[in-house]
C-alpha cells in the first residue's frame, strides 16, 4: 500500500454529531490515525444514539420512519450503537477507544494519550470540555507541540460560549437560511438542512492541515478555534458584499439563478424532477433545438436574456410541459448532448444506479461486524499516487481498546483488566449503577 | 511580514469563478504565495458577475471577485500562445502546487496537463476541480450550483413534500467543493513539501464537485447509508423530528427556528416561563407529542408567547432552557451583530479601484499563525511586471509580450 499523506500523525477525536466527526473523516481518509474517544456510560445525543442511552435493540418503528435511525432489516441488533446511519458514514478509517474521563484514572489515561498525540479536536459546548478536564493549556503542558482544534457552535469565550446548535441553527443565525426557501412562501415553511456542519467540518480539516504544515516547518503547535457560525460567513461572500456595497438584504430566489433561466421541473413518474440552467443566447438556442424548436420559442419577447428573465414564469410553464412527459435521465442526456446544463434530482436509488457514480468508484464496500458489508461514500477526491480508500469499516464502540491501552500506552494486561472492571474499557453500553 | 502557516508554499492558480478560487483563497489567506493567472483583457468570469457597487458592472469592482481573490497576486497569460505556455511552465517549475478548474481536457490542449507539468516539476501537486471529475461518462457535462445539489446533494429531500425539491442558498455547493479541494490539496502537499522521510511524492488530485456533495454535505451521507441499510428512501417529509414545537416560527421581529423541542418537552415549558396550563401531566408523555388536539392546546399558549418576543429574546430563553433554536437573521442583522463585530469576523479592505470595502474575513482563528489580509484582490495583470522580472524577463521583453497580447 502506498504511503498516505498523514501517515504517522495521530489525532484524538472528541467529535459529536456531525461537524467534528466529519473533520475527523477527512484526516482519517488522508491516513492519520484518528482515535475516537468515547464513554461507555453515556452517549452524546445524535451520535451513537438518538439520546444519551442506546436505542432499543428490537425492531424499531422509528427506524422505518427516519433515515437517522434506519437499521439493516429494521433490526438495530445487540449493539445498536454500532449501526447508526447518522454516525457510520463518517466513522470509516477511524479507531475507537473508551474511557471515563470523569474518573481520576480516566484523566491519567488522557495524560498518557496526549503525550503521544499530534492533534486533538472537538466540537462540544465549552463547558462540556471543561467538565472532561480538557483545555489547550493543559494539553500544551503535557505536550508542547500539540495542535488543538476547538469547534464550538459560536465561540469558546464570551456570552455564546455554551450556546448549543445544529447546523440549521448556525445557518439561520449566520444569514444562510433566509437566502433559501420557496420565493412565493413565508419563511415559516423552511425545513431543516445541515450543510453548516459539513462546511465547518471541512474548513476545520483544512485548518488542522495548515497547522500541521506549520508545525513541520517550525516545531510549533497551536490552538485553533473554528466558530461554526463565523466559518459560514465567507460562504455567503456575494450576499455580504451586496449588503456592504449596496445595503441590500439578500432574500431567496427559490430555485432561480440571478440572471440565467433556471429551475427544477417535473418529469414523468412519481416525484421525479430535473434541474436545468440556461445561460445566455447560445444556451437558449440549444435548449429550444433540443426541445424540437417549439413555436413558442420563436415568439416575440424571448429574444434577449433580459426579456426572457422577465418572463421566467411563462418559460417555466412551457419547459414543464416538455419535461412532464419525459424521464429525468432522458432529459439530462438530451440536453447535455446539446450542450445545455441539466441533471436529475437524484434520490438514493438513482445515486447507486448511476453509471457515472459507479464508474468513478464514488462508493466503496466496507465491512463491520455488527452491520455487515455495505457501500460507503469514499473520499470526495481522487489522488493519483496515494489514493484515499476506505481501509476499514465504521468503527465500533471501543473496538481498539487493546491496541490503545496496551500497545500505545503500555498498560499491562492486569491493569487493562482493572480498567475493564472499573467501566473504562469495553464494547458495550454500561451505565453507572 | 509575519510568518503564516503556509508562507512557504507557492501556488500557480489557473482557476476561475467560485470553487477553485475559494480553494486557493483559503491557502492565500494563510500565507501561501498564490499567483493567479487570468486571460489577458478578459480575466476571471467572476469579474463580470456582481454584486457591483451601485449595480454598475466594472471588472475591478465585482464583489464576488474581490471576496474570492484576497491575498493573491495576479498576472495575465494567453495560454493559446507558445510564449504564454512557456511562461506558465517556468512558473510551474518554481511552484509547489498548480490548481486549475478548466473543463477536463483544456489543460491538455494547452500542453499543460499533469504529465506535461510533472516533466517540468516532478514534485508538483496539481489539483483539478471540475463539474463531474476528469473521468467517467459525465466528464464533459455542464453543471451549475442547482445541478450539483440535485445530482450530488440532498435536494430530493429538501423542501416541502407537496412542492418541487428546493436548492440551498446561493452557491453553497461550489464553496463546499472549494473547501474540500483545499483539504485534499493540503494533504497531497504534506507528501510533496519536505516530507519527513525526504522522499517527496508529487501527484494529481481530481476533485469532482458532484462528489464533494455525495460524500459530504448535509444529510446526504446519512440518507445514502439509510438506503444501504434498510432500503429507506428519504423524501421531503421532515427528518424524524416528530412532535412539537419543531419548525420555523414567526416572532415579533422576524422568524425563529426550533428543532425537535418535543423530545425534552419540559425544557420547552421552562423556556416559555412554565405557564400553569402546560404543567398538566397530559402534555408530558410520549403520546402527547403525536396528539393533534394537545398540540393545538399547546400552540394556544406558545404562539402568543413567541409572537410577543423578539428573536433575541426567544434565543436567550431557549438557550437558558437548553432548547435547540436560533434566529433567522438577515444580512443586515448578521453584519450588525455585536458577536461578529467583537470577533472581527469582517475585514476592511482598501482596493485601488473599488475603494474601501468591508468584506468577509477569516473563517477561523489560529492563535499562532493568524489569518491576515496582506493585499486586496489583484487588478487584472497587476503583477505581470513583478512576476516576469523575477523570472528574468527584461523590461523590453515584457513590453514585447504585452504588445503581442501574450500578457
Amino acid at each position: 500500500m502506498p504511503r498516505l499523506p498523514l501517515q504517522g500523525i495521530r489525532a484524538l477525536e472528541f467529535g459529536v454529531v456531525w461537524a467534528g466527526p466529519y473533520c475527523g473523516m477527512f484526516l482519517a481518509g488522508l491516513g492519520a490515525e484518528v482515535i475516537r474517544v468515547e464513554s461507555l456510560k453515556a452517549f452524546v445525543p445524535l451520535t451513537r444514539s438518538r439520546g444519551r442511552t442506546p436505542r432499543p435493540s428490537e425492531p424499531d418503528p422509528k427506524a422505518l420512519v427516519s433515515p437517522l435511525y434506519a437499521a439493516p432489516e429494521g433490526m438495530p441488533g445487540a449493539r445498536p450503537w454500532n449501526q447508526m446511519p447518522l454516525f457510520n458514514p463518517h466513522a470509516t478509517n477511524k479507531l475507537g477507544m473508551t474511557v471515563d474521563l470523569l474518573l481520576p484514572k480516566g484523566q491519567e489515561v488522557l495524560r498518557r494519550l496526549i503525550a503521544v498525540t499530534d492533534v486533538v479536536f472537538e466540537n462540544s459546548p465549552t463547558q462540556t470540555m471543561d467538565k472532561l478536564g480538557i483545555s489547550y493549556e493543559k494539553l500544551k503542558s503535557i505536550n508542547p507541540s500539540i495542535i488543538m482544534l476547538r469547534m464550538p457552535a459560536y465561540a469558546n469565550s464570551g456570552h455564546y460560549r455554551n450556546h448549543r446548535a445544529f447546523g440549521f441553527h448556525i445557518e439561520s443565525m449566520a444569514g444562510h437560511v433566509l437566502q433559501r426557501g420557496y420565493a412565493d412562501m413565508d419563511p415559516s415553511t423552511l425545513t431543516n438542512t445541515l450543510m453548516g456542519d459539513a462546511s465547518a467540518g471541512t474548513q476545520a480539516a483544512f485548518a488542522v492541515l495548515a497547522a500541521l504544515h506549520y508545525r513541520r516547518r517550525t516545531g510549533k503547535g497551536q490552538l485553533i478555534e473554528v466558530s461554526q457560525a463565523e466559518a459560514l460567513i465567507p460562504l455567503e461572500g456575494e450576499a455580504f458584499m451586496d449588503y456592504t456595497m449596496n445595503g441590500r438584504n439578500a432574500s431567496t430566489l427559490g430555485n432561480r439563478h440571478p440572471s440565467a433561466i433556471q429551475g427544477c421541473y417535473p418529469c414523468r413518474g412519481d416525484d421525479r424532477w430535473v434541474c436545468i440552467t440556461v445561460t445566455g443566447d447560445d444556451d437558449w438556442r440549444k435548449l429550444c433545438q433540443a426541445m424540437g424548436d417549439p413555436e413558442w420559442c420563436e415568439q416575440d419577447g424571448f429574444g434577449s436574456p433580459a426579456e426572457r428573465y422577465s418572463r421566467h414564469d411563462e418559460i417555466d410553464e412551457k419547459i414543464s410541459l416538455w419535461t412532464r412527459s419525459r424521464e429525468p435521465y432522458e432529459i439530462m442526456s438530451l440536453l447535455q448532448e446539446a450542450g445545455v446544463a441539466a441533471g436529475p434530482v437524484m434520490d438514493p436509488r438513482d445515486v447507486f444506479a448511476d453509471p457515472h457514480v459507479s464508474r468513478r468508484g464514488v462508493f466503496e464496500e466496507a465491512f463491520q461486524e455488527d452491520t455487515g458489508a455495505h457501500l460507503y461514500p469514499g473520499a470526495p477526491y481522487k489522488m493519483s499516487e496515494t489514493p484515499s480508500t476506505i481501509r476499514r469499516g465504521p468503527v465500533r464502540l471501543g473496538e481498539d481498546n487493546e491496541y490503545v491501552y496496551q500497545d500505545l500506552l503500555g498498560y499491562t494486561p492486569e491493569e487493562y483488566a482493572a480498567l475493564e472492571e472499573e467501566g473504562h474499557v469495553g464494547m458495550d453500553y454500561r451505565p453507572d449503577p | 511580514m509575519p510568518d503564516q502557516a503556509l508562507s512557504h508554499i507557492r501556488v500557480l492558480d489557473f482557476t476561475q469563478h467560485l470553487a477553485g478560487p475559494y480553494c486557493t483563497k483559503l491557502m492565500a489567506d494563510q500565507g501561501a504565495d498564490v499567483i493567479k493567472v487570468e486571460r489577458p483583457g478578459i480575466g476571471d468570469v467572476a469579474r463580470r458577475l456582481g454584486p457591483f457597487p451601485g449595480d454598475a458592472p466594472h471588472p475591478e469592482k465585482s464583489g464576488l471577485f474581490l471576496h474570492l481573490n484576497t491575498n493573491k497576486r495576479g498576472i495575465t497569460l494567453d495560454l493559446a500562445t507558445e510564449p504564454g505556455r512557456d511562461i506558465a511552465r517556468q512558473l510551474v517549475a518554481e511552484a509547489d502546487l498548480v490548481v486549475e478548474s478548466f473543463r477536463p481536457g483544456i489543460m491538455a490542449s494547452f500542453g499543460l496537463d499533469y504529465p506535461a507539468l510533472k516533466a517540468v516539476n516532478p514534485d508538483l501537486v496539481m489539483t483539478s476541480i471540475s463539474n463531474f471529475g476528469q473521468t467517467g461518462p459525465y466528464r464533459d457535462y455542464r453543471g451549475s450550483d442547482i445541478i450539483f445539489y440535485a445530482m450530488g446533494g440532498e435536494m430530493s429531500a429538501t423542501g416541502l413534500p407537496e412542492r418541487e425539491p428546493l436548492k440551498l442558498g446561493p452557491n453553497a455547493t461550489l464553496y463546499q467543493a472549494g473547501a474540500a479541494a483545499a483539504v485534499a490539496t493540503m494533504g497531497a502537499l504534506f507528501l510533496s513539501c519536505n516530507p519527513d522521510d525526504g522522499q517527496p511524492i508529487g501527484q494529481h488530485v481530481d476533485v469532482s464537485i458532484m462528489e464533494t456533495q455525495l460524500s459530504s454535505v448535509d444529510r446526504r451521507m446519512t440518507a445514502l447509508l439509510a438506503y444501504q441499510y434498510a432500503g429507506k428512501i428519504t423524501g421531503r417529509e421532515d427528518w424524524g423530528f416528530a412532535g412539537y414545537p419543531h419548525g420555523v416560527f414567526p416572532c415579533l421581529d422576524g422568524y425563529f427556528a426550533i428543532t425537535g423541542a418535543g423530545v425534552y418537552f419540559s425544557r420547552t415549558v421552562e423556556m416559555i416561563g412554565s405557564p400553569e396550563a402546560l404543567q398538566d401531566p397530559k402534555f408530558h408523555s410520549l403520546e402527547a407529542q403525536t396528539d393533534p388536539g394537545l398540540q393545538e392546546e399547546f400552540e394556544e399558549v406558545f404562539y402568543p408567547w413567541i409572537l410577543s418576543r423578539t428573536k433575541l429574546e426567544v434565543w436567550e430563553a431557549a438557550q437558558k432552557a437548553h432548547v435547540l433554536g436560533a434566529p433567522l437573521n438577515t444580512m443586515e442583522e448578521v453584519f450588525n451583530m455585536p458577536f461578529f463585530d467583537e470577533r472581527g469576523s469582517f475585514a476592511q479592505v482598501d482596493h485601488p479601484e473599488a475603494g474601501p470595502i468591508t468584506q468577509p474575513g477569516r473563517p477561523f482563528v489560529m492563535n499562532e499563525t493568524p489569518w491576515a489580509l496582506r493585499r486586496p484582490a489583484p487588478l487584472l495583470g497587476q503583477h505581470n511586471q513583478e512576476v516576469l522580472t523575477d523570472l528574468g524577463y527584461t523590461p523590453a521583453d515584457i513590453a514585447s509580450l504585452r504588445q503581442s497580447g501574450v500578457i
